[in-house]
């Protein structure tokens, strides 16, 4: 074994598409590098963004991560469209065979474990502790570990670009395909490493934000009072903390597979495959719902504002979420049906997944019936609601069919899936965070987003998703399955294929309106500044702080009465007591966050390549940096009360 | 324990909120062996022509090792005990006790493994061989960790003494003990028991 492992030039041998990939990559980072070091920003990055232990940094951290991940994920969809829209009969297409299967495996990664996760965690992680009236999480600096730990995983994307090659396996890398027999190069190993360091991240995330909502919910928040995207949090990391340890624990055996030779999952000598597919879908369905919890959370705080009235049936809702959270364990094995585990155990599945139809219908109900006889404002954040309603219940209802072991059996792994899923995924988690980043965004920058772009945005959106992904559902239903690369040209595939394509290219400008608003918002952010710290007429606590929140969140901890804190406060109209600031007590910024992401991100990358001296190397680094941490003494400090007087005042004369 | 009592912050209550979130790990943890244990549980008997638990198998052995690391568990107890009356003597003589015995078992675990390899079942032989190393390797890599873990809390313990912040973390360690008794527990049970009949 060479000092390098499997490295060597062969890594860098490309073919022309992935050159430019590459070069592309490579010099998008040297340009920011460059212009980072041109600004002197790096020392102002380090001390207040990458060692910072302030949740509302961390989340803003998540969200600028998934934007460059969603852009990268969103290039990987257009490739595949411009590929299936052209290869049939006799032209081949643009990608090659190898390519193409590495292509739609990363962008199934990048799209769920890098902007699903990511923008799931960066919104818990803005608006949670502010929604219950704290001024952090439970452990500041944990928080900071598991972001750095989600960005180390979501490197690898972008690495295995450059350096070797990603998974051609699919996303959920099913063995023996993705075992050391039939796939023995670096790309499966790219995909474990990606997949096991983000989510040691996020099951960290899950016990730091359980902890907090039950440990730290400010006086007089009973569980009852708490806003139902902070019940959406509870469940989704519950969730978390079950399903994540079956991922970690199977892709675990999957790397000890690959790596030791071990035969768990290996076709012969006695191993079995088909458990893994099983242990995979036990974290994976829950996964769907972990995505999607938090944005019906968001609908539920973006739905009685801007109808002006109080959110209908509170208490089913909470329900339903719970109901949820238990039966999404019990579903996974309708992902393959065609396994053949037997028509009672199909049945039981089946009826479980439908069973699951009903609490989403209430909540659906919940929010149509918050919207009746409202004053409905058609703000961005409730057209992207509206949009949510129509994509996301064509994609439940399509899931009911397939629900149907025997529909299942016609349809499975052919492209009426693939439209199915994507309607629920971008339908529910996407447009749910699009959501939420147009209602919260005033609260974290001081300003609003421009309206007008942001409508253009989603109509561009709405409209692409349906032209994408609607002949997507014909298509299926003509029997055409996904992953392929070509296709013959007898089955009048392609009209279709070339109006899902046209769809992709108008939700590309979606984006680009997106990024355009958000553009012209920071140009023309002093005309739109947020004084009030309550731009919308909001209903939980977090209006009732400043905009942006000041570091410590609340001067006081607030004191809650009912649901609907600070709309309830407002309306009684009692005056604010002026109250004596006091002191706050603060945690201390670190780096250990950073370190720890940086020395597992080579730990990774070493273990990929066998390079294993300098996998030791960095994790006997990571086991030092966590033992430093042990006897540093002054962790936190006290703001003191003139300092929160100074504070409170400028905020509140500008 | 943090005593200022200036104003009523969040940060104030750091033990309840690390012993709760700590309890918590443990369940992840405990979900992570679950995932090992069926997958164990499904490849028990597939020896592909290899040996079978009732060759390789010794009770007395595993039996001896069960007796060994429960008698550590209730020495962990005890130091738990003196670690919050904040007698630091008496702590550092029950973790260390516990820890030897740690050792001893570490020992015999190994002892087992090069016998299980030397009997032509190691862990590339077939899937019940690696399952099972899988799955007790797991459980030998969580007590490295502790033994490790024991040490580098016991240092600071002997030279500054009992702090708050130690109690936290010794009970910490204590529970992590703990919750590796009750997975051994499991150990003894599906794999050695139920594989010898």
């Amino acid at each position: 074994m060479s000092l390098f492992g499997r490295l060597g030039e062969h890594a860098l041998k490309h073919d022309w598409i992935e050159y430019a990939a590459g070069v592309s990559i490579v010099g998008g980072a040297l340009v920011v590098i460059i212009l980072i070091t041109y600004l002197k920003k790096w020392g102002w990055l380090w001390r207040e963004w990458f060692t910072s232990v302030d949740h509302k940094k961390i989340g803003i951290m998540y969200i600028v991560f998934s934007a460059i991940q969603l852009a990268k994920g969103l290039i990987d969809g257009l490739m595949m469209r411009a590929q299936q829209a052209t290869a049939s009969g006799d032209c081949m297409g643009y990608l090659g065979a190898e390519h193409f299967q590495q292509i739609f495996t990363a962008h199934g990664v990048t799209m769920i474990f890098f902007v699903g996760m990511g923008v799931v965690f960066g919104i818990i992680n803005l608006v949670l502790p502010l929604q219950i009236g704290a001024r952090d999480v439970a452990f500041p600096l944990l928080n900071s570990i598991s972001f750095w730990l989600f960005a180390a995983g979501g490197l690898y994307i972008f690495i295995s670009l450059v350096i070797g090659v990603f998974a051609g396996t699919g996303w959920t890398a099913y063995p023996p395909l993705a075992g050391l027999k039939y796939n023995p190069g670096v790309g499966v190993d790219y995909w474990l490493w990606s997949i096991q360091i983000s989510g040691a991240g996020s099951l960290l995330s899950g016990i730091n934000f359980l902890v907090t909502i039950l440990k730290m919910r400010c006086p007089g928040m009973k569980l009852m009072r708490m806003p139902v995207f902070v019940w959406a949090t509870l469940a989704t990391v519950v969730l978390v903390i079950f399903a994540f340890p079956i991922l970690t624990g199977t892709i675990g055996m999957l790397s000890t597979d690959r790596l030791l030779d071990t035969k768990i999952f290996t076709a012969d000598y006695g191993g079995n495959p088909m458990m893994y597919i099983n242990l995979i879908w036990a974290w994976g369905h829950p996964e769907v719902y972990i995505l999607v919890l938090p944005a019906f959370g968001i609908f539920s705080e973006v739905v009685p504002v801007f109808s002006h009235k109080k959110l209908f049936g509170y208490t089913s809702m909470v329900w339903a979420i719970a109901v949820i959270t238990f039966l999404s364990f019990i579903v996974w094995l309708h992902h393959f049906f065609t396994m053949g585990a037997g028509a009672n155990v199909n049945a039981f599945f089946g009826i479980m997944t439908m069973v699951i139809a009903i609490p989403t219908g209430v909540k659906v109900f919940n929010w149509l019936f918050t919207m009746y006889r409202g004053k409905v404002t058609f703000t961005t954040p409730m057209l992207w609601f509206m949009g949510f309603i129509f994509i996301f219940v064509t994609g439940g209802m399509t899931g009911v069919m397939m629900a149907i072991p025997g529909i299942d059996f016609q349809v499975h792994n052919s492209l009426f899936l693939i439209a199915h899923f994507h309607s629920v995924i971008i339908g529910g988690v996407l447009f749910g965070f699009f959501s939420g980043y147009s209602y919260w965004f005033p609260k974290f920058t001081g300003f609003r987003l421009n309206e007008k772009l942001g409508k253009y945005a989603f109509w561009f959106w709405f409209v692409g998703f349906i032209v994408a992904f609607f002949p997507l559902y014909l298509l299926g239903f003509m029997g055409a399955t996904r992953r392929m690369n070509h296709y013959p040209a007898g089955n009048g595939w392609q009209p279709l294929f070339i109006v899902a394509s046209i769809g992709a290219f108008l939700i590309l400008i979606g984006v680009l309106f997106q990024a355009a608003q958000l553009y012209k918002s920071i140009k023309e952010r002093n005309q739109n500044k947020d004084t009030t710290g309550d731009p919308w007429n909001g209903r939980a606590l977090e209006w009732s702080t400043a905009s942006p929140p000041p570091f410590y969140n609340f001067a006081h901890l607030p004191e809650v009465h009912s649901r609907d804190a600070f709309w309830e406060l407002k309306k009684s109209k009692k005056d604010i007591v002026k109250r004596k600031y006091e002191d706050i007590h603060m945690p201390k910024n670190s780096m250990v966050g950073v370190n720890i992401g940086i020395l597992s991100c080579v730990m990774g990358f070493a273990l990929v390549w066998h390079i294993f001296w300098l996998a030791a190397i960095t994790f006997i680094g990571i086991l030092i940096a966590l033992i430093a941490r042990l006897f540093v003494k002054e962790t936190d400090y006290y703001v003191k009360a003139e300092e929160v007087e100074q504070i409170e005042t400028r905020s509140r004369a500008t | 324990m943090n005593t200022h009592e200036v104003s009523p912050d969040t940060h104030h209550d750091v033990y309840s909120k690390t012993v709760f979130g700590f309890w918590l790990y443990l369940l992840t943890d405990f979900m992570l062996f679950a995932t090992i244990f069926a997958a164990y549980s499904v490849l028990s008997g597939n020896h592909f022509g290899g040996p079978t638990q009732k060759q390789l198998f010794n009770l007395d052995h595993a039996t001896l090792q069960t007796v060994i690391f429960l008698i550590s568990t209730f020495t962990v107890g005890i130091a738990g005990v003196y670690t919050h009356r904040k007698k630091r003597g008496g702590a550092i003589v029950f973790f260390l006790i516990s820890f030897v015995l740690g050792i001893v078992f570490l020992g015999m675990e190994l002892h087992e493994f090069s016998h299980f390899i030397a009997a032509g079942s190691g862990w590339k032989k077939n899937a019940f061989a690696s399952s099972f190393f899988s799955l007790v390797g797991m459980f030998v890599l969580h007590l490295v960790f502790a033994l490790l873990w024991v040490i580098v809390l016991l240092v600071p313990v002997f030279r500054f003494g009992i702090t708050a912040r130690s109690v936290l973390r010794l009970t910490c360690l204590k529970m992590f003990w703990q919750f590796l008794s009750i997975v051994w527990a499991f150990i003894y049970t599906i794999v050695y028991l139920l594989g010898i009949v």
